[in-house]
């Protein structure tokens, strides 16, 4: 079974842009074990033949005219919710050192 | 007091008997009186009043008005509104104000209905108890001790309150459903694709759907009969049924119902069973014929369900990067950090749990063993699901194993929670549609009775609830 390291779960939290605390890291090291260890029941399905399935609906390549749609939100609507702008964009920390 | 029918209740509105005003009004001070449940998280007061005074007008001036004319309603707060704020009960869209609606939204308004306000949720639709959400649980209308069920927990609350006479939810492995069944309302899952999610805070892309959580089976119909059909906005969006989805072809003589005996096995509550037990004789009584299915892969589903999810969440929440809306790390020293403070601060427990371990069955050398085996296992299902609806018309077990449980009783122990939809997640995978109806109550609390129906099969799967309905008054 697989079995989380403080380390590993450090590492995928990185991954996933989350900063835990310390508590967090034991904590999800035994939750994901058994989480993971749960799903292992998986491990000795037999599907051979099979495809796997990624969508239901069995439509393929939906596709529109390539024309520019009025949504009816403007470039100021969608910056109402930002926390900085600068030249009507969004104003981020700096990227290149 | 109890809400009339939806058609009823648009029927007066447009003929002057009442007015939309006063079904607002009623709907505002209900979710008023019924505070200390912690159902609404915001509501939508300013623009409620005005929308119905529009139809009042309308309705004064003797022009056409919308087949929902007035019928108040309460939107599950991860669909995008523009009189509220939209928060997924997270402080990580606590501020958020969205600048367009959710297609859904927009078209029930467009036949007059009013959204009253937002309803509470596990943050991001992530749970099974509603106590996931960052503003508290909501309580069990029945039983204050007891959680609504989750993730639409807010919404089957809001119906069972008489709040609103509908309510809409998101089930993307038995969010409706559940807290249909733990409050004892309708709850309708439709076909994957036939409702537009445009406007939704997406969790998992290959099963969200939306749908409406009722007092009866024939509201659920006409709320899905406004809602459904493709929109240019959600490329996975289906064709609709030509006919309309409130013609509901009621006649259960000779119709064939399978009954899922995997889900009759252990873990499934002797009270439960029986009520489930007791809903299935009365359809036999009533005509239908009753076959024992087998369906071995269900006993895969939730594992298949725990990595498949998990790896879409980690996708869809990667959109939450603390910079262009919702919650901000202004003390972050870098880029970098200001992304982790952000999403740490900002998302509950469970979101983490799902982000992390998406994020671990979609690595490199763990992909196949994790998300492709269970993509493919899917398939096996899909198969097994097409095969017996060779041999049934329809599905039938219990909604959930249990009634609802203690606050608190699951909190702690995330397996043990996940378990509660160990009967609903196979519909997701599979994308056909399932409704969970009230049957007889165990242990003093409310049961649900989940039938199932092929892809497409909507209308039909909502004659059968319908027809069950009659038989259990």
């Amino acid at each position: 079974m697989t079995k989380f390291s403080a380390a590993d779960i450090r590492k995928l939290a990185h991954l996933s842009r989350l900063r835990l605390t310390d508590d967090e890291v034991a904590r999800y090291q035994n939750e994901l074990s058994e989480i993971l260890g749960y799903v292992e029941i998986l491990k000795d399905v037999d599907v051979t033949g099979l495809e796997p399935t990624s969508q239901v609906t069995g439509l393929t390549n939906v596709v529109r005219t390539d024309e520019l749609i009025d949504y009816g939100v403007s470039t100021a609507d969608l910056l109402k919710n930002a926390p900085a702008i600068e030249a009507n964009q969004f104003k981020v920390k700096r990227m290149i050192g | 007091m109890s809400w009339e029918p939806i058609a009823e209740l648009a029927k007066q509105v447009a003929s002057g008997t009442v007015t939309a005003a006063e079904l607002v009004e009623r709907a505002l001070s209900r979710i008023d009186e019924t505070a200390e449940y912690n159902v609404v998280l915001e509501k939508a007061t300013d623009r409620a009043r005005a929308r119905a005074a529009q139809v009042d007008a309308a309705v004064k001036a003797g022009k056409k008005v919308g087949r929902l004319a007035g019928v108040p309603f309460i939107a599950k707060d991860n669909f995008l509104t523009l009189a509220t704020h939209t928060t997924a009960a997270s402080h990580l869209l606590e501020p958020f104000q969205s600048p367009y609606q959710a297609t859904a939204i927009e078209k029930l308004e467009a036949e007059g209905a009013i959204m009253v306000g937002k309803a509470n949720l596990d943050a991001f639709a992530h749970g099974s108890s509603t106590e996931n959400s960052a503003f508290g649980p909501t309580l069990n209308p029945l039983d204050k001790t007891r959680v609504p069920g989750g993730s639409s927990g807010g919404s089957g609350a809001a119906v069972a309150l008489d709040i609103a006479p509908f309510a809409l939810g998101t089930d993307t492995g038995g969010s409706i459903r559940l807290p249909a069944s733990f409050c004892g309302v309708v709850g309708l899952k439709p076909t994957y694709g036939l409702v537009s999610r445009y406007g939704v805070v997406a969790m998992a892309s290959s099963t969200d759907v939306i749908g409406p959580l009722t007092r009866r089976v024939e509201d659920a119909a006409v709320v899905l009969d406004v809602m459904s059909g493709r929109d240019a906005y959600d490329g996975t969006t289906i064709e609709r049924d030509k006919t309309t989805y409130t013609d509901l072809p009621t006649d259960i003589k000779g119709k064939k119902i399978g009954v899922i005996k995997d889900y009759f096995g252990e873990g499934l509550d002797a009270s439960v069973r029986a009520s489930v037990e007791a809903a299935i004789a009365k359809l036999k009584k009533a005509g239908a014929e009753i076959i024992d299915v087998h369906l071995p892969s269900l006993s895969l589903a939730l594992a298949c369900y725990y990595i498949i999810i998990p790896a879409e969440v980690s996708s869809n929440l990667s959109r939450y990067d603390g910079q262009r809306y919702g919650l901000i790390a202004p003390d972050a020293e870098d880029l970098e950090a200001s992304y982790e403070l952000a999403r740490e601060r900002g998302f509950e427990g469970e979101n983490k749990r799902r982000i992390m371990i998406g994020t671990y069955v979609l690595s490199s050398g763990y992909y196949d063993a994790y998300y492709r085996k269970a993509q493919t296992v899917r398939t096996k299902m899909i198969n097994e699901f097409a095969d017996t609806f060779k041999k049934v018309d329809f599905l039938i077990g219990p909604t959930a194993p249990m009634t609802a449980f203690k606050l608190g009783e699951n909190v702690n122990d995330p397996l043990q929670m996940y378990l509660a939809d160990i009967m609903t997640v196979a519909v997701n995978l599979v994308g056909i549609p399932a409704i969970s109806v009230p049957a007889d109550e165990a242990n003093g609390m409310p049961v649900g009775l989940q039938l199932m129906a092929p892809q497409h099969a909507d209308r039909a799967l909502l004659g059968i609830a319908r027809a069950y309905e009659e038989l259990a008054q």
